[in-house]
């Protein structure tokens, strides 16, 4: 019984922190909710027998990309998010877009409950398709990410390069004559 | 089964009584050691050689008023010191210090010195070392103080770029061990090659272990990488609006990653507690020996090497530090393909 009782706290704390990032006004309070929803989220990793997993969700989720966020947020330095967007007035708040926006909340909700019961239908959404030991041990997971999964995982890596490749272009500065008064002229 | 974890608590609380001692002393012997590159003698007054400073520090400390600035964010204010600390003391959680061992007979099983065997160690304490940088952050952004959020920017721009190359470093010597636990690791080096060297990875990865001591030296934010606390430009950085037990809590955490930091170091790259001379049974002394001497470097350089600029920080980090990493790990990958296959 502990186990269920451990998995139960983990996704409360994992929801109700969730549920917390967009449910309160401060970033700063947001970045926190979420590193521990992943925390949480670690947890349940582990309870799975995937530490491995559980380890690298922490190390990349919570200990690099969330200290970008925060490294935002501090840089920004908003210390409550803009009232306009409590505002009626909002473009957001415009009835047609508020409509589209209840539509894909209700298509998020149907697809949701779809899958679940799919799920249970199967008796576990993993059972049969993944070799349990697969998820435990390191060594074969590497194995069968550069084998079975590897056009998944090289495609993957071309999103990420082309999204680094974007963010270099986005940030670059144009050099010239005309641009950047600061530094002077260009090359 | 009683006894034997009996003698697993006694081991978790012995550890964790040894860190705290272990930052106690640190700030004793930095400051003697710094004494004694600057020609005088150090603290001198309270107990024998001024042994007993830690502890008059650690009064005065906690009989100062705690202060909260205004404007300050309350609850991160209060959370952040907290995080710092329980990210230093968890991290060496990982950390075997010691062979198996029954205690002279005493268990029937033999138990593992340390606080737990964990089978992917090295990357839990990466990541709980990784955790640490929130506390320091957060105390940057939540003390409402143009100083303090400068030192936590630069804590976490810092941090990121010195992780990356640390963590290639470490790649290499899992490579090399063929394991993710410190434990297998660590027996991974034991013994001789041709009977007089040790055969310690730091043999086998030079560059590896240099960039380790780098990155390890910016990721506990020492100098000459302390910008974080740069007294100069910052007058004491992420934690200039903290007083008494709240900043007794930084010092220390900086302390015990430094302790966490050398233990790592000695258990990947200078074989843990294997060694010449030694029974088995006593390889924690080797460990302590290694410890120390690694802790002295980090100790020596601080007194030696002025701080670097900002900028020059961030291209040593990006330009050199971590192309070397990715190199090594890149040439230590292809060595370890050719002879094993």
């Amino acid at each position: 019984m502990p186990e269920t009782l451990i998995f139960y706290v983990l996704s409360g704390l994992a929801i109700g922190a969730s549920a917390l990032v967009i449910g309160q006004p401060n970033p700063m309070y947001s970045v926190m909710m979420l590193i521990a929803s992943f925390g949480a989220l670690a947890g349940m990793y582990i309870q799975l027998d995937a530490p491995f997993i559980a380890v690298a969700q922490i190390i990349i989720y919570a200990g690099a990309i969330m200290v970008l966020f925060l490294f935002v947020v501090m840089l920004l330095n908003a210390a409550q998010e803009d009232a306009a967007e409590w505002d009626r007035s909002h473009p957001l708040r415009q009835p047609a877009i508020a409509r589209f926006g209840g539509l894909l909340a209700l298509l998020l909700v149907v697809q949701l409950a779809w899958a679940l019961l799919r799920a249970g239908g199967l008796g576990g959404p993993v059972a049969g398709q993944v070799d349990a030991g697969v998820v435990s041990s390191v060594r074969e997971l590497g194995r069968v990410l550069f084998t079975d999964y590897v056009f998944a995982f090289e495609a993957t890596s071309i999103l990420i390069l082309v999204a680094m490749v974007g963010a270099v272009v986005l940030a670059r500065r144009e050099e010239g004559p005309t641009s950047s008064s600061k530094e002077g002229s260009g090359p | 089964m009683e006894l034997r974890f009996l003698v697993q608590l006694g081991i978790i609380g012995f550890t964790f009584f040894m860190l705290i001692n272990a930052s106690a002393l640190l700030v004793l012997a930095e400051r003697k050691i710094m004494g004694f590159m600057q020609q005088r003698y150090g603290p001198y007054l309270v107990g024998p050689h001024g042994l007993l400073q830690p502890l008059a520090d650690i009064i005065k400390l906690l009989m100062k008023e705690e202060l909260r600035p205004k404007g300050a964010d309350k609850w991160l204010f209060t959370l952040a010191p907290v995080l710092s600390i329980t990210a230093a003391f968890a991290a060496f959680a990982a950390v075997p210090w010691g062979a198996q061992t029954t205690f002279f007979g005493l268990l029937d099983d033999p138990v593992s010195l340390g606080v737990a065997d964990i089978n992917v160690g090295i990357l839990v304490i990466f990541a709980t070392t990784s955790m640490g940088v929130y506390g320091i952050v957060l105390a940057g952004w939540s003390s409402n103080s143009k100083y303090s959020l400068f030192g936590g920017l630069r804590a976490s721009a810092q941090m990121i770029s010195y992780e990356l190359s640390y963590a290639t470093a470490l790649s290499a010597v899992i490579l090399l061990a063929g394991s993710l636990s410190l434990r297998e690791v660590v027996d991974g080096q034991a013994g001789t090659w041709f009977g007089f060297i040790p055969s310690w990875y730091v043999f086998l990865q030079p560059v590896g272990f240099i960039i380790y001591m780098i990155a390890g030296v910016a990721e506990t934010n020492r100098a000459p990488f302390d910008f974080p606390e740069a007294e100069q430009e910052l007058v004491a950085g992420y934690n200039t609006e903290y007083s008494s037990v709240r900043f007794a809590l930084f010092p220390q955490a900086e302390y015990i990653n430094m302790t966490t930091m050398s233990a790592v170091g000695a258990d990947l790259y200078l074989g843990g507690w294997h060694g010449p001379f030694l029974p088995p049974e006593y390889g924690w002394i080797w460990f302590l020996l290694k410890i120390g001497a690694i802790l002295f470097m980090y100790i020596w350089v601080r007194w030696t090497v002025p701080r670097y600029r900002y900028d020059q920080l961030m291209q040593f980090g990006w330009k050199w530090l971590f192309p070397a990493a990715v190199l090594n790990l890149i040439v230590t990958a292809a060595l370890v393909l050719y002879f094993n296959a």
